[in-house]
């Protein structure tokens, strides 16, 4: 005589399951349906979209080339002609405001596809294989972890010097910092997985390791780490600017808000707009790919609903 | 207890090695030959640049100059610059600074992070919830390099200029404490923002657990279900976070330490790698990755003291 | 010695004349969610007098503890609503007394049992501490007083060396040790009504006889009244005066213990009793309900059990039925409660 029913708890459900209780829903056809219905995903998205457009053609929205500038200018205010004004080397702020979204955007994302990709694969072989190479690869993971992110960036890059700086050094100097963090997740993930019933059954059934990890394990444990990764992409969009700012990331002529920070900051006080613009540029487009990351990370959470 | 003590202190040893050969292996390939750029414009002799080479070590193989290093710090002894100035010494004044600025931003944090985050969970849904988790997202997305121009335009000029305000410092650590309140508000935003969050969930969660219904039906008081037994229980995961963070801010100040002209650890780094001061950067890193190891090390032990559950295992 | 200090807004013990000890009449309680409004309890009456032990019997989600909760007044409102009903004690409608009267109650004389005691205890207070807070809250005592007191309720719920483990925390207690506790702290201050839900089911089959011999002695002993929520008859056929069957939200009968072993007046009960293993019956497939109980959202429409009847007429899917009485003790919410009482007898 068990408890048969769970009544009370089914109104709980998702309300999707009332509508189409034919199909089994998995995860992922759930999460987005989540995500459509999401606001904040919603705004953060058509922002992002917005962002990559110009990152894509900024020749398209920038009405000057960010590298025509007239010294005699330099530090005019807001002008219908200079939207956001002129810098100290006589440039259009806006123009390289435009362009500078190349950069960040390309860097959040690589970077956080290397990571993703790094720390997805060592965690799935930690977790899958346990034992030695899991505490191996484990203590590894923490002796980068244990690296403070943005002062170990800071010496990788000043070891590979100014000359060869650029995007990929930048992924490569934040990625290498921050993939023991992916690794964690997906290591724990896999090891829940594994525990599963379901994959207990597939590996009586005789299932090749491979194949258990492939078909069974990753499919489930995958979800946690794109949302880590989603929620990453302002990190180190962040960190490239942060890094820009201290001279040791993307190099002029190269253009990013980083590095228009620190050209600014100078004569900040005196004339803000060149800081505050590429400043408000750099904060939107981090708060675009928080409000996804935190989207997906409501809807591939099941333990959030 | 003791023995989980040395448990985790005998873990932590491998991590602290592989971690500051890292750094020494990165600083090592550092371009440039040390011992030239301290002559800087004059070129030296090349007598004494093999002598100092010699007196430094620096023609043993790596793997020698990383031991003789290493174990040196070990005793406290984080060797000397070229100009034969004890690194150690260097270190005393800066690493006051970054820990100040390090230690207001956690006070802050704690302060702002717990009580908003309390106060949305027990307006759980309602409108003041919604604007709390609002706030949340702005601080997350906010940079410190973006907060920190915008924090010192506002409340250190045109805070003293319009109102005739003049309490916020802008620039160095002659006001004592309150040189560190902006800066600290600013390096602790983001990590504000994540205490926010964290506070609001586990309390949320704690209160829906059967221990909490027991307390309401043995007839305490809400003020005792709340402030005993769900607090407690909340706790447990925010001391985590706030202690593990405190290696993270010192970590990160070197923004913050940049933009408030602030001389601390995070300023010394920055100059030492342009000077190739080996010595200087590598220590740098090896304390703050102590730092880490050590509140993480905390962390564990009063994980233990809060949760009596993990004590006996 | 004993200080009652609810006594400004509720009569003392015995205070009105006939009114039994705690009456819940025509309680209806409903949670809005998001999926729509769930009607969780639809009308329960039961009562209970000093010394008698009330089950009540049902699946989960047929309200039997929903009900529990609203006597308690531990319901989540909102998303729970009582639009409807009274809950009376010693002729205080409960419901409509405040926050801080109900607290008086609370524990001090109702109190409560759950069903999981290692979710249901603090993990991070000793147990000590969690049953002399009963003391210190309510009654003002020291903590040392306190310790002592809780001592005393460790060993007369038999808790071995309790002396020792009144400092150990409730994850070093094994279940039915743990569930001794959670007795121990609900009779600290000698309740006029004790609660237990599903006290047992969490636990091993002879530890459960252990447990449900040990609230039987303490209730004798104390002349408590016992309202005891469960899902398995074998449990409660012991101790037990009169069983109230819940299906759906609803009483569907009530009847004295003996009564209703020897004939049920209702479809669903016959099914409960029919499925319980008998050794007599040995070698006989095993009887089951067929079906699923109802979705709350969606209740069927006349009586709630006719899906799953054998003894459905097609008036049963328009008419609700109403509690039909019996005789003085006994009822039942069935159309045709004749039939399944003699089908029952034969």
């Amino acid at each position: 005589m068990s408890e048969l029913n769970t009544a009370v708890q089914e109104p709980k459900a998702h309300p999707r399951r009332k509508q189409k209780e034919k199909k089994p829903n998995s995860l992922w056809s759930d999460a987005w349906y989540d995500l459509r219905r999401n606001k904040v995903f919603l705004v953060g998205t058509a922002i992002a979209i917005l962002l990559i457009l110009m990152a894509i053609m900024p020749g398209v929205f920038a009405p000057q080339n960010p590298l025509a500038c007239n010294l005699v200018d330099a530090r005019q205010g807001i002008s219908s002609e200079h939207w956001f004004g002129i810098d100290n080397q006589g440039c259009d702020t806006f123009s390289r405001v435009i362009h500078g979204a190349r950069i960040s955007i390309l860097v959040g994302l690589l970077t956080s596809v290397v990571t993703g990709l790094v720390g997805g694969v060592l965690g799935l072989i930690a977790g899958f294989y346990g034992r030695w190479v899991d505490v191996i690869l484990s203590r590894l993971a923490e002796i980068f972890f244990a690296i403070p992110s943005i002062l170990g960036a800071l010496l990788l890059l000043s070891a590979v010097g100014r000359d060869a700086a650029g995007v990929w050094t930048v992924v490569l100097a934040l990625a290498i910092l921050a993939w023991p963090m992916v690794l964690r997740i997906m290591r724990a993930a896999v090891i829940t997985a594994k525990s599963q019933d379901y994959v207990t059954a597939a590996r009586a059934l005789g299932a090749s390791p491979f194949r258990i990890s492939v078909r069974h394990i990753l499919p489930n444990a995958v979800a946690p780490v794109i949302v880590v990764c989603t929620m990453n992409l302002g990190v180190f969009i962040a960190g490239e600017a942060a890094l820009s700012f201290l001279g040791v990331g993307i190099q002029s002529p190269n253009i990013s808000w980083g590095l228009m920070i620190a050209d600014a900051r100078n004569r900040f006080l005196m004339a803000p707009e060149p800081l505050i613009f590429p400043a408000i540029f750099l904060s939107i487009t981090v708060l675009s790919f928080v409000m996804i990351g935190d989207a997906v990370r409501d809807a591939l959470d099941p333990k959030l609903r | 207890m003791g023995r989980y003590v040395i448990r985790r202190l005998l873990q932590a040893i491998p991590v602290l090695l592989g971690s500051t050969f890292l750094i020494f292996c990165t600083v090592y390939a550092l371009p440039g030959d040390p011992v030239m750029i301290l002559g800087g414009e004059r070129r030296i002799d090349p007598v004494l640049a093999a002598q100092l080479r010699e007196q430094y070590g620096l023609n043993d193989p790596l793997i020698v100059q990383y031991w003789n290093y290493i174990s040196g710090v070990f005793v406290g002894d984080f060797g000397e610059t070229f100009q034969g100035v004890q690194v150690a010494d260097l270190f005393a004044g800066k690493f006051q600074v970054t820990i100040q600025l390090a230690v207001t931003a956690l006070i802050i944090e704690a302060l702002v992070g717990l009580g908003l985050g309390l106060y949305a969970a027990l307006r759980r849904g309602r409108w003041q919830d919604h604007a709390v988790l609002a706030l949340t997202l702005l601080l997350v997305s906010v940079p410190t390099l973006v907060s920190g121009f915008v924090l010192q335009l506002v409340l250190g000029v045109k805070l003293k200029t319009e109102l005739g305000i003049d309490f916020f410092p802008i620039s160095g650590t002659e006001a004592g404490w309150r040189s560190f309140l902006v800066p600290g508000f600013v390096l602790a935003g983001t990590s504000i923002a994540y205490l926010v969050r964290l506070t609001r969930t586990s309390l949320m969660e704690t209160l829906r657990a059967d221990y909490i219904r027991t307390a309401v039906a043995k007839g305490m008081p809400r003020s005792r279900v709340l402030g005993r037994h769900a607090l407690r229980n909340s706790l447990i995961p925010l001391v985590t976070y706030l202690g593990a963070d405190l290696g993270t801010l010192m970590g990160g100040a070197v923004i913050t330490e940049a933009i408030f002209n602030l001389n601390g650890i995070g300023q010394q780094l920055f100059q030492s790698v342009a000077r190739r001061e080996n010595a200087v950067v590598v220590g740098v890193v090896t304390v703050l990755v102590l730092v880490y190891l050590l509140a993480n090390l905390i962390v564990d032990l009063l994980y233990a003291v809060l949760d009596p559950r993990i004590r006996y295992e | 010695m004993k200080k009652r200090s609810a006594t400004d807004v509720l009569p003392a013990e015995g205070g009105l004349g006939n009114e039994p000890l705690l009456t819940v009449d025509n309680l209806h309680v409903e949670f809005h969610t998001r999926a729509g409004i769930v009607r969780a309890v639809n009308g329960v009456s039961y009562s209970l007098s000093a010394g008698e032990t009330l089950a009540v019997l049902g699946e989960s989600g047929s309200g039997k503890s929903v009900t529990a909760q609203a006597i308690m007044g531990i319901l989540d409102m909102p998303p729970a609503v009582i639009p409807k009903g009274e809950i009376r004690f010693h002729g205080t409608n409960l419901l409509t007394l405040s926050e801080e009267g109900r607290t008086q109650v609370r524990g001090e004389r109702i109190a409560m049992i759950f069903q999981d005691a290692l979710s249901a205890l603090n993990p991070v207070f000793t147990v000590g501490w969690q049953i002399s807070e009963m003391f210190r809250v309510h009654r003002g005592m020291s903590k040392r007083d306190g310790m002592k007191k809780a001592v005393e309720l460790m060993d007369k719920v038999r808790i071995p060396a309790a002396r020792q483990r009144v400092n150990d925390y409730p994850h070093q207690f094994s279940g039915g040790m743990r569930q001794r506790i959670m007795i121990a702290m609900s009779i600290a201050l000698d309740p006029e009504v004790l609660i237990a839900d599903e006290p047992t089911t969490a636990l091993d089959v002879t530890v459960q006889a252990q447990i449900m011999e040990l609230l039987a002695e303490l209730q004798r002993e104390s002349n408590m009244g016992l309202i005891l929520i469960t899902h398995d008859l074998g449990v409660v056929a012991d101790v037990a005066d009169k069983i109230s069957v819940m299906y759906a939200g609803r009483i569907v009968e009530n009847a004295p213990v003996h009564d209703i072993y020897k004939a049920p007046a209702h479809p669903y009960s016959k099914g409960l009793l029919d499925s319980i293993p008998r050794v007599d019956h040995k070698g006989q497939e095993l009887y089951a309900i067929k079906g699923l109980p109802p979705n709350l959202l969606d209740m069927p429409t006349g009586c709630a059990f006719h899906p799953r009847c054998p003894y459905r007429q097609d008036n049963c899917v328009t008419d609700v039925p109403p509690l039909y009485e019996i005789s003085g003790v006994r009822s039942s919410a069935c159309h045709y409660w004749r039939e399944v009482l003699d089908g029952s007898r034969g």
